[in-house]
């Protein structure tokens, strides 16, 4: 127990607990929000109860080696890409000017708005044997020209790479313009450089957040599967699904996801070893922003192409196609129209009690690991957030089969009280259904608060306490404004990815609530391209509407 | 009390959201007579359905998901599962399902005549609806048909490079190299596949996508589902693939289906029984045929004219059930082979 030393007699109860100091009770929240989300991750580590020996053993003889060498290597791969990527487009935007900067800044957040799968097979059809850049190719050069096979390890981790980016970058640039322009200013003063101001200053205040943001890339990457699938990549994940499907072996695929889970283990205690001892903590955060240098000539040409290719790449190719096939169906439209409204309505409710209860849940326990940094809570907070490093339809898996469990004991409760037989309420709700999304998504606002309220000075908690304000008014008065533009960020991502999430939709939605990715897979899962094209795009548009709006709410005030 | 300020209230609003979106609505009673269906096959069906409801008053509400996880959920709601028929594509989920106690048997002399004997249930829990070839394709361009004879002789070394296949994750793939496995023995099966592998394929994921590799002369010939086929050549007739009926002269070309089963738990068990009859007669089947390019599995529905040219071809007519019980043995015969 975290509070012994507070309390003694912790063991004799209600009357106790309430003579605790009231913080104990932000203990208390965090354990008990951990526990209930680790229930599916649980039930998906409780299979390793009866080892299927002989799967593993098979695995081992022909695979398991180069299976987990090839997860690494993408980890590493899709890491490095996205930090590297992220960061540089996040300092680019926030430090210099040059034609287009503007539209960069907010449109290189576009890419999330977009399902990883769609980026991943129009990058695909435009790479490819077939595509048009390598049939050009071949009509300009001759048959022999070509690009090497992107159905390699390179095309998975560029895809990944420009997929996941997004968030490296988003998280920098808030970093970025947070730090203010007197931080750098003073380094400047110093007699550094602009580049080393960048490399000793910059950087290292921003750690926090570039390590956040590469880690949920990195988890993504884990959690992968559509991707890995199309570019017949062999990962961790893949092997899991070629188990539980080819096998029909669910027990030994939710085995494999164990496996899954301890890669997600190392990643974060990578991300505490990486975020660094220092703490570093900005104190003045209203001050005027930072100056943007101009750039002109070559560095001004290459700063707007950086950005236009990564923004081709990952946006608007990818929509390109998506409106290309549009047109070429118009009976995805006519299928599409009628129940469009209904369809689109139940995605945005959905994703948008997903994003409330993701990051009230994720305040809660960023809250109290910073009021009470024990085992207990720091442990709760890791725990809570192991969900985004499973695919996600072995953790909506890992939810339904408690949540029907719990379901028949209450139908048989039910039945027993009124004599009469009763169905399952749970198993096909929405509350489950959020409950899962909740499971999968809560480390991404889990990751982006604690980011956040990383950087907001202890003293200033010091202060508005010995003011005489209890923790719930300095939460109110000066966190909550102070972390703003993190929680709106939190709220963002998990609003776009549960828009764009479909293996637990599938599976737990309510009898007859369709969604859009509902929609998409019923004309992605018999390759209709064409046709799933309508609702994807809506996907994209109801992705970027909370995008717009965040841009507009971050950038006023300032 | 201090006012409310309206950003107060929009707050309260949006933390209430989650409430009122997840507020549990019991299931609502049903009027007229329904029956549920679980499906993982959604392109296609509903105009059959349509049809059942016109025909006999009993409406079809459907839950679409993908194999793995309806299958998880079925087994999850166990004997409160609101589902009476299963509906699902390739033959080894449906024995799964059936080993796994999920589908009941149906006494049916009608599903019996409809549907032929290689492609249902030999204990009669499910019926194949549909049937799906698995042949090889080759680029007309390059190949001429003399140069083709059956999958084994897709090792011959004359393939080396030539040759586009799809992984073996594929659970198409996997319910042939099961029935390969069940035709010739295992040793003889990984003979056959350590012969592909020999040849180096081009791994593509994707039916659809072999066939525009072949197209574009990535490769020469390949092995695909008949009807991704058709879907093009419907749109463009120069693209320049045609089928070769596999194994002609030997066991007959492989086929898988999509098929339907009853649960074992359902509480419309007679109209989950008359839905299953109708989707196997005449009239959903011609629909099935018309819509989507496969093969109607009762023989009295004609085939889509685009498929029909292709002519008639000698189906494997060993039980679309070895799928299902030599799958999970196909997989590691892959592995051991070195098919990725």
């Amino acid at each position: 127990m975290p509070d012994e030393r507070d309390s003694p007699a912790a063991g004799l109860g209600g009357a106790t607990l309430s003579s605790r100091p009231p913080p104990s009770l932000w203990t208390v929240a965090a354990v008990a929000i951990a526990a209930a989300l680790a229930v599916p991750v649980l039930a998906v580590v409780s299979s390793l109860a009866h080892p299927v020996v002989e799967v593993w053993a098979h695995l081992w003889r022909t695979q398991l080696a180069e299976l987990t060498l090839n997860t690494l290597a993408l980890l590493a791969g899709v890491g490095l890409g996205t930090l590297v990527i992220g960061t540089a487009l996040g300092w680019l935007v926030t430090s210099y000017e040059f034609p287009g900067r503007g539209v960069f800044e907010w449109a290189l957040i576009l890419p999330l708005a977009v399902p990883a799968y769609v980026i991943g097979f129009a990058l695909l059809g435009l790479l490819d044997y077939a595509g048009p850049l390598q049939t050009a190719l071949r009509h300009h050069l001759g048959p022999a020209a070509g690009l090497p096979d992107p159905r390699a390890y390179w095309g998975v981790v560029l895809v990944m790479t420009l997929v996941f980016y997004p968030y490296v970058y988003l998280l920098a640039r808030t970093a970025f313009r947070e730090q203010g322009a007197a931080t750098l200013e003073t380094a400047r003063a110093l007699g550094r450089s602009r580049w080393a101001a960048f490399r000793e200053v910059s950087l290292p205040m921003a750690r926090p957040s570039l390590v956040a943001g590469t880690s949920l890339a990195m988890m993504e990457a884990l959690a992968d599967f559509g991707t890995v699938a199309t570019f017949g990549y062999r990962t961790l994940t893949e092997a899991i699904y070629r188990v539980w499907y080819g096998m029909f072996d669910r027990v030994a695929a939710a085995q494999l996801a164990s496996l899954l889970l301890l890669f997600a283990l190392g990643l974060l205690l990578l991300e505490r070893a990486l975020r660094g001892r220092a703490r570093f903590v900005q104190s003045q955060r209203r001050g005027p922003g930072v100056q943007r240098v101009p750039l002109s000539g070559w560095r001004a040409g290459v700063a707007t192409a950086g950005c236009a290719l990564v923004l081709s790449a990952a946006f608007i190719v990818p929509v390109g196609q998506l409106l290309l096939w549009a047109r070429d169906a118009a009976a995805g439209w006519r299928t599409v129209v009628p129940a469009f409204g209904t369809v689109l309505g139940n995605t945005v409710l959905l994703a948008g009690a997903t994003a409330v209860v993701a990051c009230v849940l994720a305040l809660t326990l960023v809250y109290a690991s910073r009021l009470h940094p024990s085992m207990a809570v720091r442990a709760a907070t890791r725990l809570s957030g192991m969900g985004y490093a499973l695919p996600g339809s072995v953790i909506a898996v890992g939810v339904l089969i408690p949540v029907a469990r719990l379901d028949h004991g209450l139908a048989a409760a039910t039945e027993w009280l009124l004599g009469r037989p009763a169905g399952l309420i749970l198993t096909g709700s929405a509350a489950v259904l959020v409950f899962a999304y909740t499971v999968r998504f809560l480390a991404v606002s889990l990751h982006t608060l604690e980011a956040s309220l990383l950087k907001i000075p202890p003293s200033f908690d010091d202060a508005a306490r010995s003011l005489g304000a209890g923790v719930g008014r300095t939460l109110a008065r000066i966190h909550l404004p102070l972390l703003r533009g993190g929680l709106l960020t939190a709220l963002v991502l998990v609003f776009v990815e549960t828009v764009k999430e479909m293996p637990a939709t599938l599976l737990l939605r309510p009898f007859g609530l369709d969604t859009l990715a509902v929609a998409v897979w019923e004309r992605t899962a018999e390759s209709q391209w064409p046709e799933a094209s309508v609702p994807a795009l809506a996907i994209v548009a109801a992705g970027l509407l909370p995008v717009f709006l965040a841009i507009r709410l971050s950038s006023r005030g300032r | 009390m201090r006012r409310t300020s309206p950003i107060r209230a929009l707050i309260a609003a949006v933390l209430a959201l989650p409430i009122l979106v997840t507020w549990p609505t019991p299931p609502p009673r049903a009027q007229a007579p329904e029956v549920v269906v679980y499906s993982a096959r959604h392109y296609g069906q509903e105009a059959a359905f349509d049809a059942f409801t016109r025909k006999t008053g009993v409406n079809v509400k459907v839950f679409s998901g993908q194999t793995g996880e309806l299958f998880e959920r079925l087994k999850a709601e166990a004997e409160r599962t609101p589902a009476d028929v299963l509906v699902t594509v390739d033959a080894g989920n449906l024995w799964n399902a059936a080993r796994a106690g999920l589908l009941a048997k149906v006494d049916s002399p009608e599903l019996v005549a409809n549907v032929p004997a290689h492609l249902r249930d030999p204990e009669q829990r499910w019926f194949g609806l549909t049937v799906r070839a698995r042949t090889i394709v080759y680029n007309r361009r390059n190949v001429t048909p003399a140069e083709l004879s059956t999958y084994e002789a897709l090792g011959d070394p004359r393939w080396k490079g030539r040759l586009c296949l799809r992984t073996s994750s594929y659970i198409y793939n996997q319910s042939m190299l099961a029935t390969l496995i069940k035709r010739h023995g295992e040793p003889r099966a990984e003979e056959i596949v350590r012969g592909w592998v020999a040849n180096r394929p081009i791994l593509i994921n994707g039916d659809t996508k072999i066939l525009e590799s072949i197209a574009a002369g990535q490769c020469d010939v390949g092995v695909a589902n008949h009807y991704y086929l058709a879907r093009i050549l419907a749109k463009n007739p120069a693209f320049p693939v045609a089928p070769f009926w596999a194994n002609q002269a030997t066991t007959g070309t492989h086929v898988n289906i999509s098929g339907a089963g009853v649960t074992a738990h359902g509480k419309n068990r007679a109209n989950a029984i008359r839905l299953v009859e109708f989707l196997s007669g005449p009239e959903a089947q011609q629909m099935f045929a018309d819509l989507s390019f496969e093969y109607p599995a009762n023989p009295q529905a004609a085939v889509n004219p685009l498929v029909a040219r292709w002519g008639a071809f000698k189906q494997d007519d060993i039980n679309v059930a070895a799928a299902g019980e030599l799958q999970a043995a196909a997989v590691r015969l892959a592995d051991r082979a070195g098919y990725k």
